[in-house]
């Protein structure tokens, strides 16, 4: 196993300049400076060559494209939250211990191995953020958001989350305190908003339908029963 | 202070966040889910832990990883991770055909049918610990100052800058779980006792939003002391 220790910095500095120059420049020491400057040619490239040498299934590659662009995604979080808010049994379990809870309803695996659910209150605002890479609930939302995986997003989040949130448009009274979840673990967390006034005896999927991806993450508030997208009450 | 460029919670001057609708595409662009399927695929091979994938995307150089979009850091991590391991050489990196000999690893290639089973299986990291947890919930403790691997000098930690030195409050215990700083490195999964821990804002930022706003991180027991 290579260490890399500071030592290396002088070398992966030079590749780097050199990184956008034809990939026929290899005496340097950081191999993705060989792959071809266009994106989508590099990952081609590596597509290229693990399937010749028998390492990746190309029909694999689909199989794992499909599951998280069309199968999983954040309309599974938000059964989980309507059946929180509609069921207090279901509730208690699910923020005593939601790994299982979530899994007896087919939401497990890959980055959502060990889940945490925290509930937004009138005192408390949650919201989560991976600051130092993007670890997210795949299982519960699918792939983040372009912003949850962006500089400003994973900067900010920690340090001024009120202003992250005024970017979103949500604005929280000052005497609601904030509580920043980051991700730095593989506990991935699940916020279940605040269910909007109004809602009283609705079903699981009318509720479902008011809960954004962004309540989930703490950046957004679960929609208004009077807003033109939610079923009439 | 940070180390790395990737460590860059409570960093300023990076603008305002920009956020997509919900219903924007899952992937912007078609590569983009291509090296989400090339980079879990070549995964499978089980030449490398996630913890050694995250710590190949953290070590690119800093004007890299600035200049890199989300998915071009995964296909950086990735073709480093490759030849660093032996599986391809640079010149299969750069295009040539090797020979024709079947590879070493080729019985490891994940099938499509075995594409669901890897995915619901994924990779939990709770372990048992021999020891006692050495907290519980309302300890007071205080963050490792500076951070940074204890074990590899300059190897993967989870442990942020921004939180270095600082005085937090146990508000729950995970249970032992793998530890990255040595995982990431080929020295075992040395489970160790994880907490969510609790850091007042005004303990992190000399100007906090709100005195009464938290952070809350999961830290291994080694990353912290009592306080």
């Amino acid at each position: 196993m290579v260490v890399f220790g500071i030592g290396g910095w002088t070398g992966r500095a030079a590749a780097s300049q050199t990184a956008d120059m034809p990939h026929d420049h290899h005496d340097h020491d950081h191999a993705h400076a060989l792959l071809p400057p266009d994106p989508a040619l590099r990952v081609k490239a590596l597509e290229t060559v693990l399937t010749r040498k028998g390492l990746i299934d190309p029909a694999a590659l689909e199989e794992i494209i499909d599951t998280y662009q069309n199968r999983i995604g954040p309309r599974n979080g938000a059964r989980v939250v309507a059946m929180a808010w509609a069921d207090p049994e279901f509730h208690r379990q699910l923020l005593e211990d939601a790994t299982p809870v979530v899994a007896d309803l087919g939401f497990f695996g890959r980055q959502g191995e060990h889940i945490v659910a925290v509930e937004n209150t009138e005192d408390v605002h949650n919201m989560v953020v991976c600051t130092l890479c993007s670890c997210y609930p795949w299982p519960l939302l699918g792939i983040p958001p372009g912003w949850y995986k962006s500089d400003a997003y994973r900067a900010r989040a920690v340090r001024e989350p009120r202003k992250v949130l005024a970017d979103f448009g949500v604005t929280l009274p000052k005497e609601t305190s904030v509580r920043v979840w980051d991700s730095t673990a593989e506990m991935r967390y699940l916020v279940i908003p605040r269910r909007p006034e109004g809602t009283d005896g609705w079903s699981v999927d009318d509720l479902a339908a008011l809960v954004t991806r962004d309540s989930m993450i703490g950046t957004g508030l679960a929609k208004l029963p009077t807003t033109p997208e939610a079923p009439a009450a | 202070m940070s180390l790395r460029v990737h460590d860059m919670g409570g960093r300023l001057g990076d603008g305002p966040v920009r956020p997509d609708p919900e219903d924007a595409p899952v992937f912007a662009e078609d590569w983009h889910g291509r090296a989400l399927a090339v980079t879990l695929a070549a995964g499978a091979l089980g030449q490398w832990t996630l913890d050694t994938s995250r710590h190949a995307r953290e070590r690119l150089s800093p004007k890299d990883y600035s200049r890199f979009s989300y998915y071009e850091k995964w296909i950086a991590g990735l073709a480093d991770l490759l030849v660093e391991n032996g599986v391809l050489t640079r010149k299969e990196l750069m295009g040539e055909v090797g020979g024709t000999a079947p590879h070493p690893l080729a019985g490891r290639m994940m099938k499509a049918d075995a594409v669901a089973g890897a995915l619901a299986r994924g990779g939990p990291s709770a372990r048992d610990v021999e020891t006692d947890p050495r907290f519980g919930p309302g300890d007071m403790v205080r963050a490792l100052r500076p951070t940074g691997n204890r074990m590899v000098p300059g190897g993967h930690t989870r442990l942020p800058s921004y939180a270095a030195g600082a005085r937090g409050r146990i508000l729950r215990h995970h249970g032992g779980h793998v530890l990255p700083d040595a995982n990431a490195h080929g020295l075992g999964e040395c489970p160790d006792h994880l907490y969510a821990v609790a850091f007042p804002a005004s303990e992190l930022w000399a100007d906090p939003e709100n005195p009464a706003d938290e952070v809350i991180l999961d830290l291994w027991q080694c990353y912290l002391e009592p306080a």
